[in-house]
């Protein structure tokens, strides 16, 4: 009856759910502060509090939440690595993103339909081989396919684009996409229903150190004290990370994307081809999403290029012929913290209680559960870094050990 | 197109260069420690500003020095790189490690 509907909605009794409370004054002081309110910062939030009682903690956002990479990325999920390191953490990810929607009661669009990788080269193929295997031991589900199941796969796929016929393809089932802010919001309100604080517009500015300790933050709404610190952003890594002196090997570019008008269903699966610098996926609203690799040279700009929209799609189209007619709607850029081996940074920094989440470049979106999950481990325990995250310190560069995932990039950069 | 003012070749289209990476100064491999050749081999300012930088002119294989603006990508001044040396990098291996090398 639409008549009681509306004054079911107009009346008292309507349950007026609340997503976020009101922003309130910073308190004085916290025992967790988090700098970044992104999908990362705000999982470490929401797993200190769900799993160790941690809830006095103030997330600080510059701008609003999830305004920076996690509006940024291209919302793939997959766990297809090159190392055990890699794949083993990826894959946990993977699973936790599984469960996700479930967690909130709020669905985040979780999509499987698995990624497939081409091959136009054996050198490409020998490593496809390597990577399954290696997958397949630490729990990934990911195997080598053929021509002719690619063609079946993917009927709308050129198999011999120009100069580089595909040879082979990795195709790996846990593949999926999700809604990159729904990721964020379900986190944000999971983690302030259990009382952590969450400040928008409130920037970390400076630091007051106090030995080898931050013993407060300076931002743009005063001063906090805290019992530690976990920096969680993304883009400007460096510029947080000078301030304290803290030298890292992290390098920024522009990564470029862009979004077609709606097709009707074409392209189940998520496709990439390193050789052609692409990945391409059409998205549940039936958009195509191409991403590529890096811009050439380091900028804290995401300002749109026309040279790599072109370079970009002429490779899409070699792909997807029939693309060619497609309209943009719209792209867009994010910044990436790229480290040296395409692994991020995480765990102790060379301060007693700053924790470092920095470097994620443009693998950081399908981390943000497990990244969530061990850094609040390492938060509560006190610095005891969890083994899953142990390869990928700070310190690896300097002990010569990187954990080298540059040919596990969707495309090459 | 993005123009880069080569100071060997004139003015070219940026997409003719190759970045080359921050300029540093090399600390002396024979002396220096493993901590400080690997913060010089892998560590980086990162800076949000105006930055001085390594580029080569791909075509013809010349490298030189610009000062970029990371924020706003304007390329302030570029220069020959014999402004910053004025004698040639010797790279020579101290004579114990030749030994072990040729032996």
């Amino acid at each position: 009856m639409p008549f009681s509907l509306l004054k079911y909605g107009l009346s008292s009794d309507y349950p007026v759910e609340v997503d976020l409370p009101a922003p309130t004054e910073l308190k004085p002081s916290y025992d967790v502060v988090i700098i970044g309110g992104g999908g990362h910062g705000l999982a470490i939030a929401y797993y200190l509090a769900k799993y160790h009682g941690i809830t006095n903690v103030a997330v600080l956002e510059k701008s609003y939440l999830g305004s920076g990479n996690t509006a940024r990325n291209t919302a793939v999920i997959r766990s297809n690595y090159l190392t055990s390191e890699g794949v083993r953490f990826y894959t946990e990810s993977v699973r936790l993103f599984k469960e996700l929607s479930n967690e909130f009661d709020f669905n985040i669009m979780y999509s499987e339909r698995g990624q497939l990788t081409l091959a136009h080269t054996d050198a490409t193929v020998r490593a496809f081989r390597q990577r399954a295997e290696v997958n397949k031991h630490f729990g990934g589900r990911t195997e080598m396919i053929d021509r002719q199941q690619i063609r079946e796969l993917v009927p709308s796929l050129n198999l011999d684009p120009g100069h580089l016929p595909v040879l082979a393809g990795l195709w790996h089932i846990d593949g999926a996409t999700a809604r990159h802010d729904a990721v964020a919001w379900g986190y944000a309100k999971q983690a302030a229903k259990r009382g952590v604080e969450i400040h928008q517009l409130t920037e970390a500015q400076d630091f007051v150190l106090d030995g080898d300790r931050v013993s407060a933050i300076k931002t743009n709404r005063g001063t906090v004290r805290c019992g530690c610190v976990v920096q969680a952003i993304a883009g400007h890594s460096s510029l947080l990370l000078n301030k304290l002196g803290i030298r890292a090997p992290i390098h920024s570019y522009p990564l470029q994307a862009m979004v077609t008008q709606p097709f009707k269903p074409f392209l189940d699966p998520l496709v990439s081809s390193s050789a052609l610098h692409c990945y391409v996926q059409q998205t549940s609203r039936g958009e195509v999403v191409f991403g590529g690799g890096s811009d050439p040279y380091p900028l804290y700009n995401t300002r749109s290029t026309l040279e790599l929209k072109e370079s970009l799609l002429a490779h899409a189209i070699e792909m997807f012929p029939f693309l060619a007619q497609a309209k943009l709607m719209r792209q867009w850029a994010g910044i990436t913290d790229m480290t040296p081996d395409y692994s991020p940074i995480m765990g102790l920094s060379p301060l007693d209680n700053y924790y470092l989440d920095a470097g994620w470049g443009t693998w950081g979106f399908k981390a943000t559960p497990i990244c969530g999950k061990t850094m609040a481990e390492l938060v509560a325990s006190g610095g005891q870094v969890p083994e899953l995250i142990q390869p990928f310190a700070l310190e690896r560069f300097s002990r010569f050990e990187q954990v080298n995932e540059m040919g596990a990039t969707a495309a090459s950069h | 197109m993005k123009i880069m003012p080569c100071p060997l070749n004139g003015p070219r289209n940026i997409s003719e260069f190759t970045y080359g990476g921050e300029f540093k100064l090399m600390p002396d491999p024979n002396t220096c420690s493993d901590a400080e050749w690997a913060d010089y081999v892998f560590n980086s300012n990162n800076l949000a500003g105006v930055v001085t930088e390594w580029w080569m002119h791909t075509a013809s294989s010349y490298w030189f020095l610009a000062e970029r603006h990371t924020v706003t990508d304007q390329i302030i001044r570029t220069y020959d790189p014999s402004e910053r040396f004025s004698q040639r990098v010797e790279f020579n291996l101290p004579a114990s490690r030749e030994e072990e090398v040729s032996a």
